[in-house]
């Protein structure tokens, strides 16, 4: 029997309770207030475009001071990067620093020393390998599925697709078309069906055609929704019951995402074995930076970065270019 | 991080106690951890800049610096900055009497238009009116459909006639206006703020369909690039307001602050689930909670309000808070919480303890939807008489319970201890304050509104 279960219970209930005494005793504001005061937006401020060119106009009059050392703390915190990483690889910088160096260089070498070398996907050639793609709402998972397989064809590997996601409506229609671009077969069930099933089936059946590559699909789920992530654990015990361990578990993350980007990986991680990071939505102005702390703090490297629509914009992790790229500017 | 706020800040206000004032030093150490506490909850660079700017000369003021309790007193500053910049109120959305009404929604790749689409739609159909569904994302594969099966579950047409997304625009207003359809609701393709010519698009659409609303989905896990995104939506479709989505998990959303604090519209809705229901309104003042881990007890409320039967509720919280209840009572409560939501969840919503994450979040770590199924599946197992008084229940009765309920009689034990461990916690907690008056908990926000 777990620990407190009433204990917690009685505090979640105590908590509403009193909440809710609280509100019957004085009247809530008055809903509908006209909105008096309303704040003036932000003034505009330089945004993050050009910021690598200040911070290296700054370094160029000479030896640092803090102003430019929080620069450049600045210019990693603006690529989601996140404060106390950010404050941790400034300080291990300016501690190494001698006067000639170039305090620019020196990040780059310290974010791609936290990267790690170049990761390329692991995938057996003797026998099936299989791929389990994860990750929250939207972060580009079946997209990614859809390059990944078209480059894999491209490589003449023979390639199958799983269309995991059975809660999303049209989810395997969308799956469909990036299969039949891809030059993919596609095994999938209607909307509702076990997920897990679909795993199995589509692992039996390359098996069985003797294909190279199974991409398992799956619905996008938040991390925090423990049935969801609970569903997953299932469809990845259930590829390894039909014989298909997945060789690579890639988490897709939205370059976009902020701090919270931590939170995912961690719960994925947790509960299917993450191997590595497929970051999309490169092509924006986003940086990617959170990748930084999901490799420091959960050592899951980045394998793939998503860079387009286009079914050739994907490309393999480069964590000089990605250095590159977040103190660019 | 942001559990810990009022504690750090707490500490550093500690010092200048025994001197009696606040030193200007103090507050800008302050000020230094509220801005880390920002970035950490995504709130972007120069929002968080222009928000502590203001805070500075608030917390600098006498009232602040007097205070007893400048800590809290310069949370609650912040939290009504956090406020303020998000509009202050919850903001109506309003549709004009106009036929058709016209919204379109714009976003990125992944924010969540087509669902919030979906959602708003059968929104305004709850209120009477009679939505069409425009899917105008002619990029993504099978968005159409996509769509076509949401408007199907919801009962609302959803029309998309032509090969460019300016002329299907233009066809969806003909056909609400033929049909005397009222609320006319547009998905867009998702497109990056520099993919120029998706957004110049995207001006065209809007052009041709003289949209009252047009809304940008924004995902509350967005970090940094919200600003970017917003302000660039802004220019090339002036946004009307925001539906921040995603909600539903843990992210702090400090993208809301920073998309209304650059753009000056407000959110409108906030998504909470995969469900076509899981739409409900933005309310300022529960966000900038959020944004500073003081937990969201007012979305809880609403919730309970909803989801929970009151009459018993009430009932058996108010025997608990007489240290009266029985396990009669404490079945009901489960129950009723679950209807709620999952735990998880329910206690994300939760307001953190100063100095500590939340020890109800702690608590969480070994409490899982199994164990209370499994402790309903127990006090089900038990006779009336016994779950009214448990004293009774010796080792037959207990061995008969553990059978009934699939369990061993050491869960029946540790159930039963424990049901009389918090029985006497609730005692202790009661104690000297007659009964009447709830108890404060630790962390327990102020509620706003409260003073």
């Amino acid at each position: 029997m777990g620990v407190d279960i009433v204990v917690l219970v009685l505090g979640v209930v105590l908590v509403i309770a009193v909440a809710a005494y609280a509100i019957r005793v004085r009247p809530r504001r008055a809903a509908g207030v006209e909105e008096a005061g309303r704040e003036e937006p932000a003034r505009a401020r330089p945004g993050p475009e050009g910021l690598g060119a200040r911070v290296r106009a700054l370094f160029a009059g000479g030896a640092p001071g803090d102003a430019e050392w929080a620069g450049l703390e600045e210019l990693l915190v603006r690529a989601d990067v996140g404060p106390a990483t950010a404050t941790r690889i400034v300080k291990e910088v300016r501690e190494r620093f001698a006067p000639g160096d170039d305090p620019r260089a020196l990040i780059a070498e310290e974010l791609v020393a936290i990267l790690g070398r170049d990761h390329g996907l692991e995938l057996p050639s003797d026998r099936l390998a299989v791929i389990l793609v994860v990750g929250v709402n939207g972060s580009g998972k079946t997209t990614t599925i859809g390059k990944l397989a078209a480059r894999l064809a491209a490589e003449g590997r023979t390639v199958s697709l799983a269309g995991g996601d059975t809660f999303r409506a049209a989810a395997s229609e969308q799956l469909e078309v990036w299969a039949a671009r891809a030059g993919a077969h596609l095994v999938a069930q209607e909307r509702g069906a076990d997920p897990a099933a679909v795993a199995f089936d589509a692992v039996t059946s390359a098996i069985a055609r003797g294909v190279d590559v199974l991409i398992v699909d799956t619905a996008g789920r938040l991390h925090t929704r423990t049935p969801l992530m609970d569903e997953l654990r299932k469809v990845r015990r259930v590829l390894e019951k039909a014989g298909g361990r997945p060789d690579e578990v890639l988490l897709v993350l939205d370059a976009t995402t902020g701090q919270n980007g931590i939170a995912q990986a961690a719960a994925f991680a947790e509960a299917v074995e993450v191997t590595g990071v497929a970051l999309t939505k490169l092509d924006g102005t986003a940086k990617g930076g959170i990748v930084l702390a999901v490799r420091e703090r959960l050592g899951v490297p980045v394998k793939l970065i998503g860079t387009g629509e286009g079914i050739g914009d994907l490309e393999t992790f480069d964590p000089h270019a990605f250095a590159e790229r977040i103190l660019g500017g | 991080m942001f559990d810990t706020l009022t504690g750090r800040l707490n500490a550093v206000f500690k010092k200048l106690r025994s001197r009696g004032k606040l030193h200007p030093k103090q507050v800008e150490a302050a000020l230094a951890d509220m801005r880390t506490a920002l970035l950490e909850a995504d709130v972007a660079v120069e929002v968080a800049e222009d928000l502590l700017e203001r805070v500075r000369t608030r917390a600098l003021s006498e009232e602040v610096m007097r205070s007893l309790t400048p800590a809290q007193q310069v949370v609650k500053v912040v939290r009504d900055e956090l406020t303020a910049t998000m509009g202050g109120t919850q903001a109506a959305f309003t549709l004009p009497s106009a036929r058709p009404a016209v919204v379109m929604v714009a976003g990125v790749q992944g924010s969540g238009k087509t669902t919030a689409c979906a959602k708003l739609a059968r929104m305004v159909k709850e209120k009477g009116k009679h939505p069409l569904l425009v899917a105008a994302d002619l990029q993504r594969p099978a968005a159409i459909e996509q769509l076509v099966t949401l408007g199907r579950e919801i009962g609302v047409p959803v029309v998309s006639d032509g090969r460019d997304p300016v002329k299907v625009a233009r066809s969806a207003l003909k056909q609400a206006g033929r049909e005397g359809l009222d609320v006319v609701i547009v998905d867009t393709a998702g497109r990056l703020h520099v993919d120029d010519e998706m957004m110049r698009e995207a001006r065209r659409v809007k052009e041709a369909l003289r949209p009252h609303h047009v809304l940008m989905a924004c995902d509350a896990m967005t970090g940094q690039d919200a600003v970017v995104q917003a302000r660039a939506f802004m220019r090339e479709v002036d946004t009307t307001g925001f539906v921040l989505t995603k909600i539903d998990g843990d992210a702090r959303g400090g993208a809301a602050l920073s998309i209304t604090a650059v753009t000056g519209r407000p959110v409108f809705f906030v998504g909470t689930g995969e469900k076509l229901s899981d739409l409900e309104p933005f309310y300022p003042d529960r966000m900038a909670s959020r944004i500073l881990g003081m937990g969201d007890v007012l979305s809880l409320i609403d919730r309970a309000q909803e989801a929970m039967d009151q009459d018993r509720a009430r009932e058996a919280a108010e025997r608990m808070l007489k240290a009266q209840f029985t396990l009669e009572d404490f079945l009901v409560q489960m129950r009723e919480m679950r209807k709620l939501g999952p735990i998880e969840e329910l206690l994300a919503m939760l307001p953190g303890v100063p100095g500590g994450r939340s020890a109800l979040k702690e608590l969480a770590g070994g409490v899982d939807q199994a164990q209370l199924t499994r402790a309903e599946a127990i006090i089900c197992s038990m006779t009336p008489e016994e779950r009214r008084n448990p004293a009774i229940i010796g080792g037959s009765r207990r061995l008969r319970i553990a059978r009934g309920s699939g369990t061993t009689t050491a869960d029946v034990n540790a159930l039963l201890k424990e049901f009389e461990a918090a029985r006497k916690m609730m005692r202790t907690m009661m104690a000297g304050r007659g009964g009447r008056r709830p108890p404060r908990l630790p962390g327990m926000p102020t509620i706003p509104g409260t003073g």
